[in-house]
């Protein structure tokens, strides 16, 4: 019987591609909205388009704030993307200042909010949008092995993490400054980028992120 | 750093492509899904629907193929075609597609751009804008600081290219992307067809003012006219040069990257 990935549907539109994907690259996908079903579930996946504060209202709604951070903090397995990434970090400046998960130090910010005055000049557009490159930094789980790096995964974003010394850290990418475009641990993936939306190459992650897991 | 971007055009209707083909190898070249995969497969960056299917069926019928593509095609697209309401762009945002363009829609009720990236987001709004160098245009648009004036070398038009609107093209670009366009996609309804290359002037004139990216289209005939266009914008719409195997994605992006351009290749 294929594997179980089980979806948290938190009102994220992307929800059905990344669904797609996953059934694509040969799990049974699961969609879930409560908190038993978070309990119950192995490998956990939070999809994410929107704003933060949303987002984590949402997830406040569903009262499943506590039992998401539980099920990282107790090494199962997580697959986060985009919004599902950055609400694992502390806070996000996005319109105000919100509290995150915090399951990682550190906070989102606007690319404004860390380019210099010449970095501004040039006249980059936010948000980040389109296919752009990855840079390599640790790979615990083997999420690459399979790819020749550098590769370029789909980026649609405005905020970004942007300590790229963070141990955690997979892998970062240039626009203006260097960004955290993933993060990885023994059993979490997540990525600022759309793997759902990155070709073939992002079938690829998605597939090897999940069978090791 | 980001990419150019190489975007193939599907026109359907009716959920089926139109405007011939040459597609010996598909099993059914007709079918949107399948062609959207072959180019997907080729390497390329984004793929566009634009519907112009006229029947009362065209949401459904687009919801269809909306659903069909995001099983199968795992790149970004962008549907467009008589799009006008914010619950068609929710249906439709649901369904998979990662953007909608908006045309005729914008023309007649600008507010919609504004409403539709307020509840989406611009990065899912499209701004489309069909462009001819004006002319003789009596047409008059009702707001003025987008109206025609004695400098204006661009007019907006609407149906196709058959409708003047009276709308300052520039003017026009600056408006919606401040309403809240995430993006223009830039139609030269002088060059569409005739192979002799994109509208560079008019290409340069809008991605000049606007802080977003622009697509241009209309034009192509040969690797030159990509690379050319590509120094000035952000992504090169293709449609007949493709279906026609006049051209394919690989060899393009082998031509953009030996021009030096930032182009992905897979």
């Amino acid at each position: 019987m294929n594997k179980t990935v089980t979806i948290l549907d938190y009102g994220s539109s992307n929800l059905r591609s990344v669904a797609k994907a996953i059934e694509t690259v040969g799990f049974t996908v699961k969609t879930v909205r409560s908190r038993a079903e978070i309990v119950a579930a192995d490998v956990l996946v939070l999809p994410g388009q929107g704003a933060f504060q949303q987002a984590m209202a949402e997830l406040q709604g569903l009262d499943v704030i506590d039992v998401i951070r539980a099920h990282i903090q107790n090494g199962k397995p997580y697959l986060g993307i985009c919004l599902g990434f950055q609400i694992l970090f502390e806070s996000s400046s996005e319109n105000g200042d919100h509290a995150g998960l915090g399951v990682f130090k550190g906070k989102v910010q606007h690319f404004d909010e860390v380019w210099s005055p010449e970095v501004k000049a040039k006249g980059l557009k936010v948000p980040h949008m389109g296919w752009n490159q990855l840079q390599m930094k640790r790979d615990p789980i083997g999420v690459f092995v399979d790819v020749e790096m550098p590769i370029s995964t789909y980026f649609v974003h405005s905020y970004a993490v942007f300590d790229t010394e963070h141990q955690v850290v997979s892998t970062t990418t240039e626009y203006g400054v260097p960004f955290v475009s993933s993060v990885q641990t023994a059993s979490l993936f997540a990525s600022q980028f759309h793997p759902e939306k990155s070709g073939t190459l992002g079938l690829k992650i998605l597939s090897s992120v999940l069978h090791q897991f | 750093m980001l990419t150019k971007r190489i975007i193939p055009c599907l026109d359907v209707t009716n959920g089926r492509v139109v405007k011939g083909t040459n597609f010996v190898s598909l099993r059914d070249a007709g079918d949107p899904v399948e062609l959207a995969r072959f180019y997907d497969e080729q390497g390329a960056d984004e793929l566009v629907f634009l519907d112009i299917t006229a029947s009362s069926d065209k949401r459904a019928i687009l919801k269809d193929l909306v659903a069909r593509t995001s099983e199968q095609v795992f790149i970004p697209f962008t549907v467009g075609g008589g799009i006008s309401d914010i619950d068609m762009i929710r249906e439709l945002l649901i369904l998979g597609a990662d953007k909608v363009s908006i045309n005729t829609a914008a023309v007649s009720n600008p507010q919609l751009i504004f409403d539709a990236s307020a509840h989406f987001g611009s990065q899912c709004i499209v701004a489309a804008v069909d462009v001819k160098r004006v002319s003789s245009s009596v047409a008059v648009y009702p707001i003025a600081e987008v109206s025609l004036d004695a400098s204006s070398r661009f007019e907006v038009f609407t149906h196709g290219g058959r409708h003047a609107t009276g709308i300052d093209a520039v003017k026009w670009a600056q408006f919606l992307t401040d309403k809240g366009a995430g993006e223009i996609l830039l139609t030269s309804m002088d060059k569409d067809g005739t192979k002799d290359g994109y509208d560079i002037e008019l290409t340069q004139a809008v991605a000049s003012v606007v802080k977003v990216p622009v697509i241009a289209s209309g034009g192509a005939g040969a690797l030159s006219h990509i690379s050319d266009i590509l120094t000035v914008c952000d992504a090169a719409l293709l449609a007949s040069l493709l279906h026609f195997k006049e051209l394919t994605v690989e060899q393009i992006k082998t031509h953009c990257d030996h021009m030096q351009l930032p182009i992905r290749r897979i």
